[in-house]
């Protein structure tokens, strides 16, 4: 067993510092909110404008005007600022958020990503997607080691259509932790109790071994 | 209408001139912060052949959603859509076009337009296929791909509160892509929630600035909700 989505998210929480700013994208990545270590501030950017997102709004506090990129009703955090769209895409694209964690379909050993369109299903559309992984510096991706027939995700060369090419460093599995360099996945860190043998099984692109591959401690 | 006085009284008088087959931006982001009346005026003129640039295309019954019903879009310019079936079959049937482009990219374009900058470079898409025969250039070491900016005949946009100059403040989350909307229209036509007399909106405190606000009217708004998403209080 790999790890849980809670987990995943408490271990994307440890790479949260104090007095950073964030976007979060649906899934896993917004349970991370929920794990910022005790007395640490961050601030959450949600992209159709707001900097500063609170938790839900109870029943009373309920406001059409006030809404997160996943179109939820939502509340202002003390010290939130409300902008216009032009402005949250420059705070993205001009790379002023520290650290932006999403989810994707596949990631490949040259940093490129793919999790917005799979062809022959609807296309929906990119949203920000595409704009959060040119701009951003510091992103995680956080998704499972493979599909459910067992196939990997961490691929020589993504198959499906890219979001974003040359952008990711970092991804988060359910069973590892990995960098992204020189056309390699590099393997950091591993889930409790998963061997590197089933990594590098489930790793399809050029997985680079240490001698030493930690466990995460939970 | 004297001097610098935009308001108009009727629904009819704000949308005048809207002709089959032009180019409307919308403000809005989902269903939030849409000039919902007077998306509802254009579907009572029954304008056909509408191109459309707005992040969405509402939800079934509501918003942009409610001009599917009668096949008066052709084209929408979104970054996300397929909120509503309609909008599924209507697109699984050939009988309109989608033109998807990146969120950041697409208020871009509107901002531009209206800052009067005719195309521009990003990151955003470098790599990609929406990156398709669109000129890249390099810049210290990074490729981007070159976008061009959207102008529309008409800019429907919705406000919190305007004086009578157009002078306007947006609510919350409602401002959304409503700013740049309003400055990329040929006509802009802004709705809101209350008109007040000049002077009694503080100056520092406006978003968009009456310049570009050619009609401005009142109304009642539904403001319905897409995600209702609440805790235990």
């Amino acid at each position: 067993m790999g790890l849980s989505r809670d987990q995943m998210a408490i271990r994307v929480a440890r790479e949260l510092q104090d007095g950073y700013y964030v976007n979060l994208g649906i899934g896993i990545p917004t349970l991370v909110a929920n794990h910022v270590p005790e007395g640490m501030e961050v601030m959450l950017q949600s992209e159709n404008g707001l900097l500063g997102m609170g938790p839900f709004p109870t029943e009373e506090n309920v406001d059409a005007d006030l809404i997160n990129a996943g179109k939820q009703t939502v509340t202002t955090a003390t010290g939130a600022s409300i902008f216009s769209s032009a402005e949250s895409f420059a705070m993205i694209r001009g790379g002023h958020v520290d650290l932006t964690v999403l989810g994707a379909f596949e990631v490949d050993a040259h940093g490129n990503i793919a999790s917005w369109m799979i062809p022959g299903k609807l296309i929906k559309g990119m949203g920000g997607a595409m704009d959060l992984v040119a701009g951003a510096d510091n992103i995680i991706v956080t998704m499972t080691h493979a599909d459910k027939y067992g196939n990997s995700k961490l691929l020589p060369e993504c198959s499906l259509p890219l979001t974003g090419a040359g952008c990711i460093k970092q991804v988060l599995t359910d069973l590892a932790y990995l960098e992204i360099r020189d056309g390699k996945f590099h393997l950091v860190e591993r889930a409790p109790g998963i061997s590197v043998e089933e990594i590098v099984e489930k790793t399809a692109g050029e997985l680079v071994v240490p001698d030493n591959v930690p466990e995460m401690q939970f | 209408m004297a001097g610098f006085d935009k308001v108009v009284n009727t629904y009819e008088e704000a949308m005048a001139g809207l002709e089959d087959d032009m180019t409307l931006i919308a403000g809005g982001f989902g269903i939030c912060g849409i000039p919902e009346n007077l998306i509802a005026q254009i579907k009572t003129m029954g304008t056909k052949g509408l191109t459309i640039v707005s992040n969405n295309c509402g939800i079934d019954g509501f918003g942009l959603g409610v001009l599917l019903e009668d096949r008066q879009i052709k084209k929408m310019i979104s970054s996300y859509v397929g909120e509503n079936k309609l909008f599924e079959e209507q697109l699984l049937a050939g009988d309109l076009e989608v033109e998807l482009t990146p969120q950041g990219t697409l208020a871009e374009k509107m901002r531009a337009a209206g800052a009067g900058i005719p195309a521009f470079y990003t990151a955003t898409g470098y790599g990609t296929d929406i990156a398709e025969g669109k000129d890249v250039r390099e810049f210290d070491g990074r490729k981007y791909i070159l976008e061009e900016s959207i102008k529309a005949d008409f800019a429907i946009v919705k406000a919190w509160k305007a004086d009578r100059y157009g002078n306007a403040i947006y609510r919350h989350t409602a401002q959304n892509f409503n700013p740049m909307a309003a400055t990329a229209g040929k006509i802009t036509v802004m709705e809101v929630e209350e008109i007040v007399e000049p002077g009694e909106l503080d100056p520092t405190q406006i978003h968009t600035p009456g310049i570009y606000v050619d009609r401005l009217i009142q109304g009642t708004f539904e403001k319905r909700i897409e995600i209702r998403t609440v805790r235990e209080g």
